[in-house]
């Protein structure tokens, strides 16, 4: 079955779903050294929705979505596009004093590991209260009022005494719940949660998923997942996009694009995840090609069944077709 | 990993070749030609040396560095380039003895306390606790109270006072190897107790004593030194650095050549010798490199 | 918590005892009879026979052990010769002030000027600043520091004029005074403590700053200079205490050498000029003193350390 392929709009421009996206990313490339990272990342993301982007490790989900909190070191990495932000223009245009205000107030992160993302020697309380009286300047009662609510919207059980604790003394899922709290304290518009739940117990897990989306909802905000577990990914996000080596091979409303999947690499992480019967992503046969031996054009043409020989050189634009954004010469 | 890019990685150079080694740290290769300078200076003494160090020539007291005396002369007219030839022999040697004494004794108190258990660990753990109590310095001082001055007693004092810091670094390392699998696994096969001591645990522990050694020779030199300029260790007349230093101190506003070069002699050695045990530290010691 | 610091203090006076009874060997190992040596020019069989007796030199060694622990308790350490006064007062309320007042200010200063070298150092990593901290942090440790202290005397005294380089002015009698003549014996004591604190500052923090919770800071907006000076360092405070705390003796042992050089009367003083005096008396008080002080300061460290490091509280 050969697709439809029709141009989008613009060959650069992803196509908006929504009328009034939140945050459009256009062109993201990212080099280390000699090495390109990110090749040429577009993503947009409505207000209010759910975006997962999906991949193996080392497929850079991370790396993008720490370069669009501008967290990444200006000697660490060369970095070309634009990301428009609301009503700022460009993100990684900003200067560290204007990423300072913008972070904890409209952008928040949730890191993987909470255990080494909350500072060992400062209690809980006064973490989270810092930010509550750096972000929204309130006084140190308003702020322990505050604090106290945070916890309990989170789910922490006697909230006004797991305020002098130290994260040491906290269970894993109860970091990872301190550390929602204190992304989500000053409500911003856009967070990020990458691999929130991998450093988890299984059972967990789908506590801590289920506090993200419940608490990003209510406070009408918008979340970009870094996951790696495809299953999680579908249930719980709106959006997908897929990611291999920095590029992106397929993306658009995860409903569609999971359930008929076009990329053959979307294909492929489907089929791994439903034969094996597993829910982790394990990689398809093969390797990622090392940096040196990347190829010009589609980096899945290494081990993509439907390879043509203009696949290795020819990148292949990303274009609109049933539905969603797909980059292939050569679908089936 | 939450900032870092977790990137895919080419194989990685190979840990570089011992061979590379002094290519590699040119400071270090500086420094250990610095070092081997002064070791042939103490070796070849007599013969590098352009004067007699304890000769005493009057019509040249005092004199700046010149074409006659490179280093000046003291207020004995005693050429200095020529006595810190000399002194070389004796900051080289009082350091390579004292280091010798405290190690040994270190290794058999520190085994001795790693192997044990029970009352008697803790005693000795309390025995080194003791000697660590007081600052080198001060142990050899005391030490030269009780035997007195000279070049032989502050070997010893020296040496003695650095069977303290020797022990501790001993002790932690048997304990360290006494909990390794293979030595756990060689009593349960009935090898008899000395034998593990002597076969597995003594060559893990010989091999850091060995870095830490290197290490500490230039800390024995300075106590030496000290001792000397405080007047309590070696007596005149042979020509210890750090006699010369404090000959030379009442003299420093007109004269400063008295105490700046033997003090500068001194420096370069203990510099060199610092990063000549950095280095050898950081490629040798087990520790911190995974291979050996 | 409370049984753990009872075991340390209990270790502590262990020890304590054993320095006692080695300085008790001291005294009897010295070379020379302390009696002949007391009667001077009235020596005969008889009078040296009673003072003996006097002294209580002929009772058995473990009993002459405990009534000098006793004494020495109690604050009665003897008389000494040279000093004219009785020990005592010579050690601990003399010489012991000056020792401190120059290990305190080097100390204090050594932090001052080290910690922010070394952050500097940490932050701009692999620069000019980073390498000249780097060779200074090498120098530093290595150079030995008696010589540097004449070589200040040479340039800032000789020279340039601008220091005293002799003599001790007590800070709490005359502040200023106390510090201007301080200034160079202090930085001379300091340089080997700044290049040291310098160093780890810089290799603390550099790793520190790779960790998640660096990252998670500046995620929550907290600007660059909180996410170094007050969540980085804090968690530098420990390793660099406890370096501290171990290199109290290098600090002492310095503090020595410094007081020679610029001629501070303070323990060094007092415990050199005893040795070449053969005044063991002295020496073995001030052997003792500095044990005690060593030993204490020690056992106050490890105390500290939980407050410092909340995860090593015992929960």
């Amino acid at each position: 079955m050969t697709a439809v392929l029709s141009p989008a709009p613009t060959d650069q421009q992803p196509a908006a779903d929504t009328a009034d996206p939140l945050l459009e990313v256009c062109g993201l490339t990212l080099h280390r050294g000699t090495r390109k990272i990110i090749d040429d990342v577009s993503l947009s993301l409505g207000r209010g929705e759910t975006l997962a982007l999906v991949g193996e490790s080392g497929a850079g989900k991370t790396t993008i979505a720490v370069a669009l909190m501008g967290l990444l070191r200006r000697h660490e990495a060369r970095i070309e596009g634009s990301a428009r932000f609301d009503d700022m223009p460009d993100l990684l245009a900003l200067r560290e004093r204007e990423w300072t205000r913008l972070r904890g107030r409209r952008l928040a992160m949730v890191f993987q590991d909470a255990s080494a993302a909350l500072n060992p020697c400062f209690t809980v309380g006064s973490q989270l209260m810092s930010v509550l009286r750096r972000k929204l300047g309130l006084s140190r009662a308003a702020a322990r009022t505050r604090a106290i609510a945070l916890l309990d919207d989170v789910g922490i059980n006697d909230a006004a005494a797991r305020l002098s604790a130290y994260p040491h003394e906290l269970s894993g899922g109860m970091q990872q719940r301190v550390m929602v709290a204190i992304a989500l304290s000053c409500n911003p518009e856009l967070l990020f949660a990458d691999e929130p739940t991998s450093a988890l117990d299984v059972t967990i897990q789908a506590q801590i998923m289920r506090l993200i989306l419940d608490q990003t909802r209510a406070r009408g905000a918008s979340c970009i997942f870094v996951l790696h577990d495809l299953a999680l990914a579908s249930q719980s996000c709106d959006r997908i996009v897929v990611l291999y080596a920095g590029q992106v091979m397929e993306t658009g409303p995860s409903e569609t694009v999971l359930t008929r999947p076009l990329h053959p690499y979307t294909k492929l992480l489907k089929f791994c995840v439903l034969e094996i019967g597993t829910r982790e992503l394990t990689p398809p046969a093969g390797g990622v090609p090392s940096f040196d031996a990347m190829p010009q054009g589609c980096r899945f043409s290494t081990r993509c069944p439907n390879a043509l020989p203009r696949c290795a050189s020819d990148k292949p634009p990303l274009l609109q077709v049933e539905g969603r954004m797909l980059a292939c010469w050569n679908p089936q | 990993m939450a900032v870092t890019t977790p990137t895919i990685d080419i194989a990685e150079k190979q840990p570089p070749r011992r061979a590379g080694l002094l290519r590699r740290r040119p400071f270090f290769t500086l420094a250990l030609l610095v070092t081997l300078g002064f070791l042939l200076c103490a070796v070849f003494a007599p013969w590098i040396a352009p004067y007699d160090p304890t000769f005493q020539d009057i019509e040249w007291m005092m004199t700046p560095p010149g074409a006659q005396h490179w280093l000046g002369t003291d207020s004995y007219g005693q050429d200095i380039l020529s006595r810190i030839i000399f002194g070389a022999r004796y900051a080289i040697s009082i350091g390579v003895f004292s280091v010798t004494i405290g190690a040994v004794g270190g290794l058999v108190i520190g085994m001795a306390a790693g192997l044990t258990g029970g009352i008697v660990e803790w005693l000795l753990m309390r025995l080194i606790d003791s000697i660590l109590a007081l600052p080198s310095l001060i142990l050899a001082v005391a030490f030269i109270a009780i035997l007195g001055q000279g070049v032989d007693k502050v070997i010893l004092a020296v040496g003695i006072a650095m069977i303290g810091p020797f022990s501790r670094t001993v002790r932690a390392d048997v304990l360290q190897v006494r909990v390794q699998l293979f030595v756990e696994a060689a009593g349960l096969m009935g090898i008899p107790r000395l034998r593990i001591i002597w076969r597995h645990i003594l060559p893990n522990v010989i091999y850091p004593l060995a870095v830490q050694v290197t290490i500490r020779i230039s800390e024995a030199i300075l106590v030496s030194s000290a001792l000397s300029f405080l007047g309590i260790g070696v007596t005149p007349p042979p020509p210890d650095w750090g006699l010369m230093i404090a000959e030379g101190r009442g003299f420093v506003s007109f004269a400063a050549w008295m105490s700046g070069m033997p003090g500068a002699a001194l420096a370069l050695l203990l510099i060199a010798l610092s990063i000549v045990g950095d280095g050898i530290r950081e490629e040798f010691d087990p520790k911190l490199k995974s291979g050996a | 918590m409370f049984l753990l610091a009872c075991r340390k203090v209990f270790q502590t006076i262990f020890v304590l005892l054993i320095v006692s009874v080695a300085s008790f060997s001291l005294l009897k190992l010295a070379p020379g009879d302390p009696v002949e040596i007391m009667l001077g020019n009235e020596y005969s069989a008889e009078a040296h026979a009673s003072l003996v007796a006097e002294l209580g030199l002929d009772r058995p060694l473990a009993e002459q052990y405990l009534t000098w622990l006793g004494h020495f308790v109690t604050g009665d350490w003897g008389t000494s010769f040279i000093a004219r006064a009785d020990i005592f007062t010579y050690a601990v309320v003399e010489a012991l002030p000056v020792t401190l007042t120059l290990a305190a200010s080097a100390l204090g200063l050594a932090i001052v000027v080290g910690v922010p070298l070394g952050v500097l150092s940490a932050v701009r990593k692999d620069t000019v600043w980073d390498a000249g901290a780097a060779v200074f942090a090498l120098t530093g440790t290595a150079f030995p520091s008696f010589f540097l202290g004449i070589l200040l005397i040479w340039i800032f005294g000789a020279k340039l004029g601008l220091f005293p380089v002799m003599g001790f002015v007590p800070p709490w009698e005359d502040f200023w005074g106390g510090v201007y003549h301080m200034i160079l014996p202090a930085f001379t004591l300091s340089t080997y403590f700044m290049a040291m604190i310098v160093r780890l500052t810089r290799a603390t923090l550099v790793e520190v700053l790779e960790q998640p919770y660096i990252a998670a800071a500046r995620a929550r907006g907290e600007p660059g200079w909180r996410v170094i000076w007050i969540h980085g360092l804090r968690n530098v405070a420990m390793p660099l205490v406890t370096i501290l705390g171990l290199q109290l003796g290098a600090l002492l042992q310095g503090a020595v050498l410094t007081e020679t050089v610029f001629s501070l009367p303070g323990t060094g003083q007092m415990i050199t000029s005893a040795v070449l005096g053969r005044e063991y008396g002295v020496v073995q008080a001030g052997v003792m003193m500095t044990a005690t002080l060593f030993v204490v300061v020690n056992l106050i460290v490890d105390l500290a350390y939980p407050f410092l490091d909340p995860r090593l509280k015992p929960t």
